[in-house]
């Protein structure tokens, strides 16, 4: 019988830690998909952040370094520097990308270090037990902002994507989400364009997931994803926000 | 023989790397130590090495981690306030047990402190450089000659035992100009890293750089094996230089820059007739209690000399453990002592008071 469905060969057969309804699951595997799709797992090695995602290394098949919180773009600049004709990816949250490491993401955007960037942004610090993260949407009540984040007292969330589309090192930066079958698609489609990018050596890629946090969020998996339709998605416009590659150099 | 060559000790322990096949280096710029990575920029392009100045000492740190865990050598440098923040990312770099050399060029603290040299980090180097139980093989040069050689130790030691070393230097050795000599050029040696990360090809397991272990069983029993190579360093790397030991009756203790004032003045000493000498730790981790213990019977006392407030001390007095008296001079916040002041105090600890 003609296998149709098989778990990726780049994805390590162990159980996810993760939680019902949080979408890295899915990430995890467009991720590896898209390492067998190029052939690339021998030569890649990825860089694992802190946060829900930390245990990533034992969920890839490939070489993997676990870096400090926020210092996965300085670990994978080490990394590719050393290893040019590698494949270099760091995953990351959006405390780890967008608040303790935000320098060390500019930076490495900016100098168009040739690397691609895996960012899950589900608006709350997961790992820690849900507290306001740097993308926490005006109003949302987390841990640390259960009276709902005040703009006033807190800012206002980081819009990443557009953020690094104003820098000449940013190859590819894209946002999308995996909340049904057309949009996973098109995530993968994304994720393939920063692994090609790199490979290209086009520099700085980003793909920013708009994801899930049912568990902190305190929705049922259901719920979850209607809150992200309803209340990120306006906020995190689905798009191109920079791409080297399409004409005209940017949509 | 190779010719000697006049060099600034900060350039000399640049070229020095580049020799011992040091092709990665990150660095950021803060005083006194800035010339290293100037004399890097300038040199490693033209070597095909990659010279890369970092948005801070925190990403320059973390990228040497990801550089050296690639398997090839790779350096940082900072003074003092730089190397507090690169802390964080040494200690990864010693949970996840990979070498690293890191060199601080130090100068006055705490804070901001100043510019001029110090010896003020001999307790954040030796016992405290990060978080949790680890530590770094360092080291102390006290001539631009040694600043040369004790790279290509430290390279060597670090990659043999798998822990980040440090060269301890300070505004004083950064500094100054000294004829040196370098070893007959050599290649990296072929140091096996099976462990690097540096994609597996299809032919090995993969390999995972980690400093994360939920289970404290698990983390206990890596830290004691970790801890079991420390032993190993103990008792095999220690050094140290001993001079006019033979019959001393006052023994100055001394690293670094503040060993070359303490020389003299344990010379001047000897042409008083008071019977001085000198121990200078050239590891200061591990420490060279085996120097140390070997001359307390037949001494009378102790003399730290130090560039702060009495650091390496603690470590004379725990050998020592009070079987012989131990007392400290120190200048700081970026003084220098002179050899008049050391030798002042060698003549009362002699009962010899003018």
């Amino acid at each position: 019988m003609a296998v149709v469905f098989e778990k990726p060969k780049a994805l390590s057969d162990v159980p996810f830690h993760y939680c019902p309804g949080c979408t890295h699951g899915i990430v995890h595997r467009l991720v590896a998909e898209v390492i067998d799709e190029l052939g690339v797992e021998g030569n890649t090695v990825g860089v694992a952040s802190v946060g829900c995602s930390v245990f990533a290394y034992n969920y890839f098949n490939c070489d993997m370094v676990q870096a400090a919180h926020g210092r996965a773009p300085a670990v994978a600049t080490g990394l590719k520097r050393a290893l040019p004709d590698n494949v270099i990816f760091t995953y990351q949250g959006d405390g780890d990308l967008a608040a303790i490491g935000m320098a060390e993401t500019v930076h490495a955007a900016t100098r168009g270090e040739n690397i691609t960037v895996i960012f899950i942004n589900n608006a709350i610090y997961g790992m820690t037990g849900g507290q306001m993260a740097p993308t926490s949407l005006p109003g949302q009540v987390t841990q640390t902002s259960p009276y709902g984040r005040d703009v006033k007292t807190a800012g206002y969330p980081i819009r990443v994507c557009e953020l690094l589309s104003t820098l000449s090192g940013t190859a590819l930066a894209q946002r999308v989400t995996v909340d049904n079958v057309a949009h996973v698609r098109e995530a993968k489609k994304a994720i393939k364009k920063g692994f090609e990018n790199q490979i290209n050596k086009r520099g700085y890629s980003i793909i920013e997931v708009v994801s899930t946090c049912p568990t902190n969020w305190g929705l049922s998996p259901a719920e979850a994803v209607n809150w992200l339709r309803d209340n990120m998605l306006p906020y995190y416009p689905l798009g191109v926000y920079k791409d080297v590659t399409a004409e005209g150099g940017q949509q | 023989m190779a010719e000697k060559v006049l060099m600034k000790g900060n350039e000399a322990l640049a070229e020095a790397a580049i020799q011992c096949g040091c092709r990665h280096y990150f660095g950021y710029p803060i005083t006194p130590q800035t010339e290293v990575a100037a004399y890097m920029s300038k040199r490693l392009p033209k070597e095909g090495g990659v010279f890369l100045q970092a948005e801070s000492e925190i990403a320059a740190v973390n990228m040497v981690l990801g550089a050296t865990s690639a398997g090839v050598r790779a350096m940082t440098s900072s003074s003092s306030p730089g190397i507090s923040l690169k802390s964080e990312g040494v200690s990864y770099i010693g949970g996840s047990d990979l070498p690293a050399l890191i060199i601080n060029v130090q100068r006055g603290g705490p804070g901001l402190g100043g510019i001029q040299p110090s010896q003020s980090d001999y307790w954040q180097a030796t016992k405290a450089l990060g978080h949790g139980d680890f530590q770094l093989f360092v080291l102390a040069p006290s001539t631009i000659q040694e600043m040369v050689d004790f790279v290509s130790l430290a390279y060597e030691v670090g990659e043999k035992y798998r822990v980040p070393a440090m060269i301890l230097s300070d505004g004083m050795l950064g500094q100054m100009m000294e004829p040196v000599e370098f070893p007959q050029k050599k290649d990296e040696p072929a140091a096996e890293k099976p462990w690097a990360t540096n994609g597996h090809k299809g032919q090995r397991k993969k390999n995972i750089i980690n400093s994360l272990y939920i289970q404290p069983e698990e983390l206990e029993n890596l830290i004691k094996e970790r801890y079991e190579r420390y032993e190993k360093i103990k008792a095999e790397e220690q050094r140290a230089e001993e001079f006019m030991m033979d019959d001393a009756d006052v023994v100055v203790v001394a690293f670094g820059a503040s060993s070359r004032v303490s020389r003299s003045a344990v010379m001047q000493a000897r042409a008083e007739g008071i019977k001085a000498g000198l121990i200078r730790p050239i590891t200061l981790w591990p420490f060279p209690d085996k120097t140390i213990e070997k001359h307390v019977d037949h001494t009378k006392q102790f003399l730290c000399v130090e560039m702060n407030m009495g650091q390496m001390v603690d470590d004379v007095r725990l050998v020592v453990s009070g079987r012989k008296p131990v007392s400290f001079f120190g200048r700081t916040g970026g003084v220098i002592p002179t050899p008049a002041e050391v030798l002042d105090e060698i003549r009362k600890l002699a009962g010899k008071e003018n």
